[in-house]
């Protein structure tokens, strides 16, 4: 392994959590640089999505700390890591369903701009919210239903406002929980697209959770494998892909490693 | 005020109307109906459209269930009350026990809200159903203040009143007095709150508050203090339904546990946001008016009814002036079961549909 002499992005030391005897994560230490892409691997229940709930402060760890630029998030909640730089792509969307898909994405570009506690303006007149949202809504291609509920879009197109969502947000570390899951193969390269302009940018700190291997492949820089809340690997792609004990959790565990 | 109105108010023409014509049937309810029951009628329409909405603000909007929300009401009356019963009644009065029941209102709000917006939401409609009872309770114990279960009736300004004459002559054959400059400060200062409530609900904070509602998880994900926006929009609340306190005391010059805490006033509250549709607003209007009907007028009409009915036997039984309850239970079970999101829920807008696959 390199030896790092500046701060990470983002570090997690010992990371654990939990449910009852079972131990979901089990001291997970690793770092994560700016303008790379991690790509988070393992079998379904190896504790992925509940790592990023670590990270994200959706959950309380019980025992270790993650760090971000160096300082310790300790008790921080989920809102306040939001603020700081942590965004989330959910596995299992989360949007505002009655709210149009508009709407939707407005607030998170209000609340990144910190106007939520405005009583008097009407929000319409936002303008610069207005002129962002228009822009998200071109990325993600889901220009032509923005005054549509988000609950109407179809599935795809709810995963894609997931992705707008956390674009919106900008923040410095974006973590994807299987951004592409259940979407059509023509739906899927507008994410994946997506994702690597984002990484060519070099400006973002880019976690993916993903099954599909040859997109892991072509995007990511490193893969992690995670196996029963362990660590079992870390390290390039094809590197990693070629060890034995990986290729016995990952093919061993689903067929043809895709769900 | 235009832009909050235009974002604000039901796509639909038909409640557009039927909006217009209840704000114009209140404002010019003294050319219009006769006698001082359509009078107190109407500014009792006023002061609920207010407390409705205000309701509507935290149940409609942000998805706080509370029971506690006839408290703040209680507190603007009794604020009034007291002072009015303390002091010669005279505006300087009047604007420090305005403050003084704002400041208890927001005091006690924020105390409920630290304690208990944490917890889950049926908790906390126990809590707020625990302290409303306690509040009732401690009225009646206060009885020198209060004046317990009989409540306090007391002088109000001179120019509030029937006796102070603005005018000789009538104006279209109405008495230009005191008790129509009561009228219109309590129909105009209803309009006002209502409109501030109007432009918050239009702010980027009422975005929000729909935010909460909808997705609370969802909101903190995106770097919301949900708990401080919701514990804001408690208070808020609760000041709305204090001013609206304030203009009961105002207009009945009585306050008593019966008109401004009881449990009744509660639910009517509840009915009416739930009648006239959640997290609308202008529901609140639409919700009061079916009920402050329903409640002024259906009794004397199930009368009329009897009288023409009067001999057939079981009809004549339930047309009885004293079920006019059972038959507004009645219609409140038809108008959930038919507009579960309300009147102005199910007539503007598309109606939320269960996400497709
Ligand atoms: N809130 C929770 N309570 C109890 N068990 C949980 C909870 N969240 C996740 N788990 C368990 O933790 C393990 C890891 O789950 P998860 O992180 O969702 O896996 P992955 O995302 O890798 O498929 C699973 O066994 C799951 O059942
Ligand atoms: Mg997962």
């Amino acid at each position: 392994m390199t030896t790092h002499t500046t701060t990470p992005v983002l570090e997690t030391r010992e990371l654990s959590v939990q449910f009852g005897g079972h131990v979901a994560v089990n001291r997970v230490s690793c770092r994560f640089d700016s303008g790379t892409l991690t790509a988070i691997v393992g079998p379904n229940g190896a504790g992925k999505t509940t790592y990023f709930n670590l990270i994200s402060g959706q959950l309380p760890a019980t025992e270790g700390e993650v760090r971000l630029r160096g300082r310790v998030l300790g008790g921080r909640s989920a809102a306040h890591r939001a603020r700081a730089g942590l965004g989330r792509a959910f596995q299992l969307t989360q949007l505002f369903p009655r709210l149009s898909v508009a709407d939707n994405l407005r607030l998170v570009v209000q609340a990144k701009l910190g106007l939520g506690f405005r009583f008097w303006q009407p929000a319409s007149h936002l303008i610069a919210v207005d002129r962002e949202v228009e822009a998200l809504l071109e990325r993600v291609d889901l220009a032509g239903r923005a005054e549509v509920p988000a609950s109407q879009l179809s599935h795809g197109g709810q995963r894609r406002l997931e992705v707008g969502m956390m674009l919106a947000l900008d923040p410095e570390v974006m973590m994807f929980d299987e951004p592409t899951a259940g979407m059509s193969l023509d739906e899927a390269p507008v994410v994946l697209n997506l994702i690597r302009s984002i990484k060519e940018a070099g400006e973002k700190t880019i976690l993916l959770v993903e099954h599909k291997m040859d997109v892991i492949r072509s995007l990511a820089d490193r893969i992690i494998v995670l196996n029963n809340g362990t660590l079992l690997a870390d390290g390039e792609p094809a590197e990693v892909m070629s060890l034995p004990s990986v290729r016995q959790a990952y093919l061993g565990e689903s067929g043809e490693g895709a769900t | 005020m235009l832009q909050a109105l235009r974002d604000t108010l039901p796509a639909n023409r038909w409640i557009r109307l039927v909006l217009l014509a209840i704000v114009l049937g209140v404002i010019f309810t003294p050319w219009l109906f006769d006698g001082t029951r359509a009078l107190d009628t109407a500014a009792r329409l006023s002061i609920f459209v207010v407390l409705a909405a205000s309701y509507d603000l935290l149940l409609g909007f942000t998805g706080v269930v509370s029971f506690a929300h006839a408290l703040f009401f209680g507190i603007g009356a009794y604020a009034v009350a007291i002072a009015f019963d303390h002091f010669a009644p005279g505006f300087g009065v009047l604007l420090v026990a305005i403050v003084a029941g704002l400041g208890v209102s927001l005091l006690v709000a924020f105390i409920m809200g630290l304690v208990s917006l944490r917890v889950k939401t049926i908790f906390y409609a126990m809590i707020t159903l625990a302290v409303a009872s306690a509040a009732t309770v401690l009225v009646s114990q206060l009885y020198h203040l209060t004046g317990g279960e009989d409540g306090l009736t007391y002088r109000i300004p001179k120019v509030l009143t029937p006796a102070f004459k603005l005018l000789d002559d009538k104006v279209f054959g109405v008495r230009v007095n005191g008790k129509l400059m009561n009228f219109y400060l309590v129909v105009f200062s209803s309009i006002v709150l209502f409109l501030i409530m109007v432009r918050i609900v239009a702010s980027p904070f009422g975005r929000v508050l729909k935010a909460l509602r909808e997705n609370d998880f969802r909101a903190q994900a995106i770097g919301y203090n949900t708990l401080a926006y919701r514990t804001t929009a408690t208070l808020l609340s609760a000041a709305f339904a204090t001013l609206a306190g304030v203009l009961m005391a105002l207009w009945l010059r009585y306050t008593g546990p019966e008109s401004v805490l009881s449990l009744d006033i509660m639910i009517d509250v509840l009915l009416m946001v739930v009648i006239g549709g959640m997290g609308t607003l202008y529901g609140a209007i639409i919700g009061a008016t079916v009920l402050m009907l329903a409640q002024s007028y259906l009794q004397g009409l199930m009368g009329n009814a009897q009288d023409v009915i009067g001999g057939v036997p079981i009809l004549s039984e339930l047309m009885a002036p004293d079920r006019w309850l059972l038959w507004l239970g009645l219609l409140f079970i038809a108008s959930v079961y038919f507009f579960p999101q309300g009147v102005v829920g199910r007539f503007s807008g598309p109606a939320p549909k269960e996400a497709t696959t």
